[in-house]
């Protein structure tokens, strides 16, 4: 009798296992939506590298330590 | 809280504090139900395991399925987080982030992975793998998720009490120099053993809610009855571990964020013998100086001598923050004139004097920020009543589960007696108050309060983070940089656009979610 390895096992659980979701077919829906939304509108329009786009490489200790001091409470 | 003489606009600052707070409490909406289930079933099916009738494995597979719901839609609520570090706060995501960044990329390497590779054996597993394997699984699927919540909870100990670190005035970092120190400080192990423990809390509240909605509906009596045994035991521990933890981290608390504690009791003067208040008037003698130093008669400070300066208690002289302040800019002042100098190619001989300014200064960083002493003090309102509302419902909870015990267990002596009470007061059918009818041992007005009581858990532990969080003010990380030092110079238009773009947003997520996980409730268990 031929002996199933492991990785045979382990993809049988993953592949069994999506198939026959319903309940998790719902829920993967809402995950990738969910995972749309954060990833290709909120990151790419609302969520940009600050310090990237206002020093350029290598340059951002200076861009922050301008930042810090500028901001520092006169005596 | 503002500090009025800033270059950047003082909205900025309050709309990306508003930002981040929605965040936060959104995404703690999800993670305490994660933990706390993850016990809950956990126990279920280890009495599967043991008995391995087809009643355990139903109410098993039934709370694995309410926290895959759970789960599922708590997933990547707090990646919003981090992408506001480095939109909305870029100066403090670069002076800490060396730090802060640690844990957070071993809370997503390890814990994570650990998580979802389980969880995938608990839900695809029942016919593929052995009842052992598939019991551990579930249970490491529950560790992982503590485990998930260690690491993010050592990031935010370390903002509360930034130890094992360095600055660069180079690099404009600061630098890790003892791993173990930031993930082993005291404050990240009363913060981790509190917040998972009150999270088990939630876990029991929710469901004792749903087990209260099915006994009141007549419907899965036994599921609801054997679940209300699992709830109410880790419940009743729970809420009595999260007073213990709680206690421990007040003291925390009282050495190393003073202010926090001095605002949580709205204490403007200190001294001895200092009584723990409940409302204004009422107090517990002894018990804020308990709670602070263990002893009835240790000095507690209060915000003015905070303000003003004072003795400690083991002699030293607590400088006042207008002492801070100027300690502070001198270590601003340093901190430019070093790199001004470094920036010309002076030498190591110039450089070392302004070097030991700023290292002998670098404790009170900060504060050189700060123009105006009082701003150094957070919103006491806000402070002192978060606490007693966590304070309150945590008690309220503890006689909640303490009760249910009494009444579904048959514990001697202890459970006719509180059933006859109950029926002598009218809260419980005297026909059967010395009976044991499964489905009646929980009166209906029980019933509906563990319904009523979850938004309460909900509220409970997010007016906890409220005292961790606004106890803070103003620091992003304790006496080293102020918000309005750390946030990015934004218009505060687009910031308070994102605010009300997440409010609708998160909105409506949750109603989806909500949803989902209330049809699942109502369809119940099945085979």
């Amino acid at each position: 009798m031929k002996k199933i390895g492991f990785w045979h096992r382990a993809f049988d659980l993953y592949y069994d296992g999506f198939r026959s979701m319903t309940l998790g077919k719902v829920l993967w829906a809402v995950i990738l939506v969910k995972l749309f939304i954060i990833f290709a509108v909120l990151k790419l329009f609302f969520f940009p590298d600050y310090i990237g786009q206002h020093a350029s490489d290598g340059a951002e200790s200076d861009f922050v330590a301008s930042e810090l001091i500028e901001r520092g409470a006169a005596p | 809280m503002t500090n009025l003489l800033l270059n950047i606009d003082a909205g900025t600052i309050d709309w990306s504090r508003a930002q981040f707070a929605l965040t936060a409490i959104y995404h703690w909406l999800f993670v305490p139900l994660t933990l706390g289930l993850a016990v809950i079933m956990g126990i279920a099916e280890t009495f599967y395991y043991k008995k391995r009738t087809a009643f355990w494995k139903k109410t098993a597979q039934f709370w694995q399925r309410l926290f895959g719901v759970n789960f599922a839609m708590g997933v990547a609520t707090g990646i919003i987080l981090e992408f506001e570090f480095g939109t909305n706060w870029s100066n403090y995501s670069w002076f800490v982030g060396d730090i802060f960044g640690a844990p957070l990329a071993v809370e997503g390497i390890v814990a994570f992975f650990m998580e979802s590779t389980f969880v995938a054996v608990m839900f695809f597993g029942w016919k593929k793998v052995s009842a052992g394997f598939h019991l551990a699984s579930t249970w490491l699927t529950g560790l992982g998720a503590t485990i998930s919540a260690w690491w993010i909870l050592v990031a935010n100990a370390w903002m509360q009490y930034p130890v094992g670190c360095e600055f660069n005035p180079d690099t404009m970092r600061n630098e890790m120099t003892s791993f173990l120190e930031v993930a082993l400080s005291p404050f990240a192990i009363d913060k981790f053993c509190h917040t998972v423990i009150s999270s088990w809390i939630i876990g029991a509240v929710f469901v004792c809610a749903v087990c209260g909605w099915y006994l009141l509906k007549k419907r899965e009596t036994e599921l609801a009855i054997e679940s209300l045994k699992i709830a109410a035991v880790v419940g009743f521990v729970a809420a009595m571990g999260a007073g213990a933890t709680g206690h421990k981290s007040g003291q925390t608390v009282a050495q190393v964020q003073p202010m926090k504690l001095a605002a949580m009791e709205a204490l403007y003067d200190g001294g001895n013998e200092m009584g723990l208040k409940i409302i204004e008037g009422v107090e517990v003698p002894y018990g804020l100086s308990m709670m602070a130093t263990n002893t009835i008669d240790g000095f507690v400070p209060g915000i003015n001598d905070l303000l003003n300066g004072y003795k400690k208690a083991d002699g030293s002289w607590e400088p006042s923050v207008n002492e801070k302040m100027e300690r502070g800019r001198s270590a601003i002042q340093s901190l430019a004139e070093y790199r001004r100098l470094k920036a010309e190619g002076a030498s190591e001989e110039a450089l070392s004097p302004h070097l030991s300014v700023l290292k002998e200064n670098y404790q009170y960083f900060g504060y050189g920020y700060v123009k105006d002493a009082n701003d150094v003090v957070p919103s006491v309102f806000i402070n002192f009543w978060a606490f007693r509302v966590m304070v309150g419902l945590g008690c309220l909870f503890i006689a909640f589960f303490g009760l249910m015990l009494l009444l579904v267990f048959r514990v001697p002596l202890l459970s006719v007696i509180t059933r006859r009470l109950l029926s002598a007061f009218g809260l419980m059918d005297e026909r059967h108050s010395d009976g044991w009818q499964m489905a009646d041992s929980v009166p209906r007005w029980l019933c509906w309060a563990s319904i009523l009581l979850l938004p309460m858990a909900y509220i409970c532990s997010e007016s906890g983070w409220l005292v961790a969080e606004f106890g803070r003010q103003p620091w992003t990380i304790q006496d080293m940089l102020p918000t309005w030092a750390a946030v990015s110079d934004l218009q505060s238009s687009s910031v308070m656009i994102t605010f009300f773009l997440f409010l609708i947003l998160f909105t409506t997520m949750l109603a989806v979610e909500i949803n989902i996980l209330l049809k699942q409730i109502k369809k119940g268990p099945s085979l």
